[in-house]
């Protein structure tokens, strides 16, 4: 707190230089992406008097950089971010603007998103972020000619899915790709089960703070579903050393080696990049299924429901800044979204779908979260990186047997 | 014995010489000692104290006494990363020393085909780390790197980096293929130091090869050994690279050694106080290592070998 007022005493750096009415700084995740971005600001720059000045950080740095430079006099004036607790710990140090009234208050703003998108990346009732990119709900991949051959259908329920993996299994075929190397990709699978066997409310409960939470029976029970999936061979034996990052598993789905792979909606354009035949054929995608007993509503979603701006309490510009996050609400920007392969979260985005390299995937997968009585955030987004990380180390543990299901709830209650 | 008045005086002789040279200037030291204190000493101090603090490094850091250390000491997360240090170091020197002794000892010889091959042994130390981790990845891939096709000929599991052992030891040995061939050029050097006359008078006596060798050869090399092993140890200690691209500490928490630790500790869950207490151990550990292997192996007294002939 101390060094937060010290550092809005001494204002923020980027605000000097520039002509006329000043620059604005903003962080921006480095990927394909930012050039739909760049077009957003030139168009801004073109009638304001304060310029944006856009920073990619690449990917895999975002994170410590944006909190290096957070905790610096240089830091930016609008940051891009997951919403949940990826900000949590700026807002604690009052670096983000509450930006509640003024969307309820603007128009443009208030209707302008999905409204379950905006309320996913609110904390504690409040909005900090302007959504300002694509939806990237998780889904179940699956390889259409490994089911057409085994005449089998996408798996809607437990049932069909110990089927389906009783067939692959016996096939030679791993039933599930999964880069466990990764770690993030098997959280995916406890984020899913836990929804459908608990419902949201539980890891909403854990997120609000309560680590009494992981207690709850549900995370125990989707904790033992993984144990019976990994002792089962779902995920095949050698899971903890593929990755995702350098295409591992997604190269087992698309030769076939694997018949499904659990992954953000990105695994379109990853397999559309390392095999465009496959993914135009053969890719096909569907909702996680239903798991026996379980009292979560199968239409949840969980993933990034998208990324949002935020803004810098320290900035000289809160008006420029603010009336720059209003652009990301215009039809253009959504259109540019859509033709780059991204689903947009605005309300009216459903009208651009067409116009998306592909159509078909893009309605499903709007029309999946535009219905999604609950979308949860990603666990390592949506809670603190202190319980985040250890979330992760925890998980890899139980999914390489290192730990019994008992105490992976016992190792999560006791992180602080 | 009687020779060793006259070679005391001879000492003696030389060090006067030296002092008639009359010694470099401290000032000559001084960029040099600017240089150490502003990035090794300072930045030293300053985890030594954040070791003392919390800090999320976004609020200021706050003092909160030794509650760090006795965390640290009742870690079990803690006490495992250490074992996995220790463990992957003693691994890592037992592999290495007798491999770049013996390849060093050979590449000292003078046959030209030699000088060839040493100059190919040292192109994996002119590769960086990520090239070289990221490469093994690549090879060791389950699904579809080449131990699939060979592993199965040596009754290798080709899942080798998602077993427990297997992960360590090849941490151990990406980083042995790396640093060998630096610890090879020490040995060399050591080796081409060692005088002829001793060999020709073992010839003389008739002590074939493997006698030369453990008679002369290796005591020569006694300062050599030390050298490349307070390297070797203090290098194994700091491994990181490698363990972040290929196993990422995993699986579960089977390679998440002392620097991994403090890196997630840090940079991930931003407990950067703790982490600074981690940095602040391993220091400890790995200072107090390298002067336990300096004091026992009498190369504190920088005794030179080349003198007891």
């Amino acid at each position: 707190m101390v060094m937060a007022g010290l550092l809005a005493g001494c204002g923020s750096d980027s605000g000097s230089g520039g002509g006329g009415g000043g620059t604005l700084t903003a962080y921006v995740y480095g990927d394909d992406a930012v050039k739909i971005q760049e077009a957003a600001v030139k168009e801004f720059n073109k009638t304001s008097d304060v310029k944006v000045k856009l920073v990619p950080v690449p990917g895999t740095d975002y994170v410590n950089k944006l909190r290096s430079a957070m905790g610096s006099p240089s830091a930016p004036d609008i940051f891009y971010n997951w919403g949940g607790g990826s900000i949590k710990p700026y807002v604690d140090a009052e670096q983000v603007v509450d930006l509640t009234s003024t969307i309820k208050n603007d128009p443009t703003l208030k209707d302008g998103f999905l409204p379950s998108i905006v309320e996913a990346g609110s904390l504690d009732g409040k909005m900090y972020g302007v959504p300002m990119r694509g939806m990237q709900p998780v889904m179940l991949f699956y390889n259409k000619t490994l089911f057409a051959q085994n005449k089998l259908r996408p798996p809607r329920t437990w049932e069909d899915m110990q089927k389906a993996i009783t067939v692959f299994k016996g096939k030679g075929i791993t039933p599930f790709a999964l880069g466990g190397s990764d770690k993030w990709p098997e959280l995916m699978w406890m984020e899913y089960l836990l929804d459908r066997i608990g419902g949201p409310e539980v890891f909403r409960k854990i997120q609000g703070g309560d680590s009494s939470g992981w207690g709850d029976p549900a995370v125990l029970k989707s904790a033992r579903t993984v144990k019976e999936l990994v002792d089962g061979g779902a995920f095949g034996k050698n899971f903890n050393s593929v990755d995702y990052g350098n295409g591992g598993a997604p190269t087992l789905l698309n030769k076939g080696k694997a018949a499904m792979h659990l992954m953000g909606s990105w695994e379109y354009s990853t397999q559309l990049g390392k095999a465009p035949a496959f993914a135009r054929k053969d890719l096909g995608w569907t909702a996680f299924p239903t798991v026996a007993g379980g009292v979560g509503d199968p239409a949840d979603v969980v993933g990034n429901p998208t990324n949002y701006w935020s803004v810098n309490t320290r900035t000289k510009h809160k008006d420029a800044a603010i009336a720059f996050l209003k652009t990301m609400a215009a039809k253009s920007y959504s259109k540019a979204l859509v033709d780059n392969g991204d689903i947009p979260t605005t309300s009216d985005a459903a009208s651009t779908l067409d116009s998306s390299p592909n159509p078909q995937f893009a309605h499903d997968q709007y029309s999946m979260v535009q219905k999604a009585p609950s979308f949860t955030l990603s666990w390592d987004q949506a809670l603190e990186s202190q319980i985040a990380t250890p979330l992760l180390t925890e998980i890899s543990k139980l999914f390489a047997g290192k730990s019994t299901p008992e105490q992976f709830v016992a190792a999560m209650k006791a992180v602080k | 014995m009687s020779q060793l008045s006259p070679y005391t005086k001879v000492r003696g002789g030389r060090k006067a010489a030296v002092g008639n040279v009359g010694r470099p200037s401290v000032a000559w030291a001084l960029p040099g000692i600017v240089f150490f204190a502003l990035f090794a000493i300072v930045p030293l101090a300053i985890a030594v104290y954040l070791s003392f603090c919390h800090w999320d490094g976004l609020n200021s850091p706050t003092p909160v006494g030794t509650d760090n250390w006795t965390r640290l000491f009742k870690d079990p997360e803690f006490r495992q990363a250490a074992w996995l240090s220790l463990l992957l170091t003693t691994v890592s020197w037992a592999f290495q020393t007798p491999v770049a002794l013996l390849l060093g000892v050979w590449a000292a010889g003078r046959q030209r085909s030699r000088t060839f091959l040493s100059a190919v042994f040292f192109i994996p130390l002119l590769l960086s780390t990520t090239a070289i981790a990221m490469l093994f990845h690549a090879l060791l891939d389950p699904n579809f790197g080449v131990i699939k096709q060979i592993g199965p000929w040596f009754g290798i599991d080709p899942n080798i980096m998602g077993s427990s052992t297997g992960a360590l030891l090849t941490v151990a040995f990406v980083g042995g293929w790396q640093f060998m061939p630096f610890h090879t050029l020490i040995y060399q050097g050591g080796a081409r130091q060692i005088p002829e006359v001793l060999y020709q008078a073992a010839a003389i006596d008739g002590a074939g090869m493997l006698r030369q060798f453990f008679h002369i050869t290796l005591p020569q090399l006694r300062n050599t050994i030390t050298t490349s092993s307070v390297l070797m140890i203090v290098g194994s200690l700091t491994y990181f690279d490698t363990v972040l691209i290929m196993t990422k500490g995993g699986p579960g928490t089977d390679t998440t050694i002392l620097p991994y630790l403090m890196y997630r500790t840090g940079f991930q869950t931003y407990d950067l106080g703790y982490a600074a207490a981690i940095a602040t151990a391993l220091v400890i550990v790995a200072t107090g290592l390298s002067l336990i292997l300096v004091r026992f192996s009498g190369f504190g007294s920088m005794r030179s070998t080349r003198e007891g002939m």
